[in-house]
């Protein structure tokens, strides 16, 4: 090996001659050739699913020789869809639900944070240990035990009993910890002897501090919740609380027929959201939801 | 700052009584979410321990303690013997395949002078969008009369495939979604192991003769992507083994029972026949192999810091 480098140019120089090495060129062009072919099959039900929507009803069973319409059915298909079921209503639910979650999961988490990033009291070891406990613990262990405790007050199928289980995370009060824990003593102790008391402190020096965390959990918490179908799914029983996963489903079962134009249009129109918030706002997009990669 | 300087023994008296200032402003401030954790986290695991251990069923006046009995039944539940193999055929099609080949992606996608971000955001697409519309879309999809697939199968003058209907196929075509959704979020934390490979390596590398890919790849990126690579690998187990929404959609266990997974068991026997007790002791089921799998992650969380 070593005879073979003596006889050969320096690696930053065969970096500056890379483009014009054949063997370079093929060795972009097949991965190249590979990520497309990937990516072909990543976006394939997306294409499906857009192609489709503006399809006419009889052309969708001869698609497969014919992918691309040849007429714009689109008004009709978008206009089914909006017009045989709620989805918009879906969708204000599920703005309701995500924002009012959010809302309150900051509210209990960043004050909690705080206290367990920054204030010493006794009980503080006890309920850092309860959160990385709480961290492990899916939706659907305690959905049966809540569920139970929802009908003994007949709250399910409400607003109430939608919010009720996410409106603490542990891992907001996690990751905020973790945030705060690296802010300067010093800060907080000045601030202090400014004469700031700790509720100050917390809302107008520590949460600002915390916005790009803030940003990121929200993005989380938003999507989770946006696409979240198992407590919507059990909790829920009328369309009018219906979340839009579960819109979703109840569309496509009232759809039992061919109008598939109709529910690719749903589809789009429920997927939308996300993904033109995710076109928009990349960074803090992928920021946000491979946190879950902590969780 | 200038009230520091101001004489006077204020600062002196609050700074003497901090500690206790504190320790209640820190009791104050973690209690909403201590309740909340004790209401609807400690207290629920709990009750479905104990449930566990019951033949309670929603609504019903008479019920009784049966000990293990809910467990014994479990035994002998061809249901949930299919549930736990299903699930475990799932994660072990869909850990190896979307860690793989989100890793093949991202070397490839890191080294790409052009178009680099167009594929990162292609290939993060689907962990954006909600799956249950998408599973919808799927369903259609492959369907083997309308869909594209069928399509280019007729074209070719092959038969028409069901994925979703033929009881050998199913759990393929579930995986091959859960692929599908998860290669993106697996690629982001490979790129992120990638950077973080200093490049000096590389050109060390190349001294020592290790010029082609491969040897790059076998050599520095491998040996260097290793925690990464566990770190991947434990969290698409939890999330595989979690897979609810496309078999809720898409196969509601069917056929034959062939595509059941122990979420979807958990939901039916609580949430449609109301058999608590049963659905608790499977509960605590799925919760031991949740924990036992966070445990592990836990062991890597040193590993954690991803952006």
């Amino acid at each position: 090996m070593s005879a073979l480098t003596t006889t050969r140019p320096s690696p930053g120089l065969l970096f500056r001659l890379g483009l014009m090495r054949p063997d370079l060129v093929i060795r972009s062009a097949v991965a190249h050739l590979v990520l497309i072919v990937g990516a072909l099959f990543v976006l394939l039900p997306f294409v499906w699913m857009l192609l489709t929507s503006i399809r006419k009803p009889e052309a969708v069973f001869t698609a497969g020789f014919n992918p691309i319409p040849d007429e714009f059915h689109g008004v009709e298909n978008y206009g089914h869809a909006l017009s045989q079921s709620p989805l918009l209503q879906f969708m204000g639910n599920g703005v309701i639900v995500c924002a009012a979650i959010l809302a309150l999961q900051l509210i209990f988490s960043l004050p909690a944070a705080y206290a367990l990033a920054k204030l010493s009291f006794r009980a503080r070891p006890l309920i850092f240990a309860l959160v990385l406990m709480g961290l492990t613990v899916p939706e659907q262990v305690t959905a049966l035990p809540i569920y139970m405790g929802l009908a003994s007050i007949d709250m399910l199928d409400t607003y109430f009993a939608l919010m009720l289980p996410f409106s603490l995370s542990v891992f907001a009060i996690f990751l905020f910890r973790q945030f705060f824990k690296s802010f300067p003593d010093e800060i907080i102790q000045a601030a202090r002897l400014d004469g700031f008391t700790e509720f100050e402190i917390l809302i107008r020096i520590m949460v600002p501090s915390a916005l790009p965390a803030i940003a990121a959990f929200a993005v989380f918490s938003i999507t989770s919740h946006w696409n979240d179908l198992y407590w919507p799914l059990v909790v829920t029983t009328s369309p009018e609380h219906a979340t839009p996963p579960l819109g979703m489903m109840i569309f496509r079962d009232q759809e039992t027929g061919s109008n598939y134009g109709a529910l690719m249009a749903g589809a789009t129109i429920i997927t939308a959201p996300l993904v033109i918030a995710f076109l928009i706002a990349q960074r803090q997009f992928v920021r946000g939801i491979t946190m879950t990669g902590v969780k | 700052m200038a009230v520091l300087a101001a004489p006077g023994t204020q600062p002196i008296r609050r700074l003497s009584s901090q500690p206790r200032v504190e320790a209640f402003t820190g009791q104050m401030f973690a209690l909403p979410a201590l309740l909340l954790i004790v209401g609807l986290l400690i207290v629920p695991i709990l009750v479905v321990i104990v449930l566990g251990f019951s033949d309670y069923q929603l609504g019903a006046i008479e019920w009784s303690w049966i000990g293990l009995g809910n467990y014994q039944r479990m035994l002998d539940d061809p249901v949930f013997w299919r549930s736990i193999s299903n699930t475990f055929l799932y994660v072990a099609a869909v850990v190896p395949g979307s860690v793989l080949s989100a890793l093949v992606v991202a070397i490839l996608v890191n080294d790409r002078k052009h178009f680099k971000s167009v594929y990162q955001i292609i290939y993060f697409l689907p962990v954006t969008t909600t799956l249950i519309a998408m599973s919808v879309v799927w369903h259609f999809v492959l369907n083997p009369q309308l869909g594209p697939i069928a399509g280019v199968l007729r074209a070719l003058g092959l038969p028409p495939v069901d994925l979703f209907g033929d009881p050998d196929l199913v759990l393929i075509a579930l995986s091959l979604i859960g692929i599908w959704q998860l290669v993106g979020f697996n690629m982001v934390l490979f790129l992120a192991g990638l950077t973080a490979i200093p490049h000096d390596l590389y050109d060390a590398a190349a001294i020592d003769g290790a010029d082609h890919p491969w040897d790059r790849f076998a050599r520095v990126t491998w040996p260097m992507l290793g925690p990464t690579t566990v770190f991947v690998v434990v969290t698409t187990t939890i999330t595989a083994f979690r897979v609810f929404d496309t078999v809720a959609v898409i196969t509601r266990g069917g056929p034959i029972g062939r595509s059941e997974v122990m979420l979807y068991d958990i939901y039916l026997e609580g949430f449609q026949y109301f058999e608590i007790g049963y659905a608790s002791a499977l509960t605590v089921v799925f919760l031991v192999v949740v924990v036992v799998l966070a445990v592990l992650q836990a062991f890597f969380l040193d590993r954690k810091v991803h952006y």
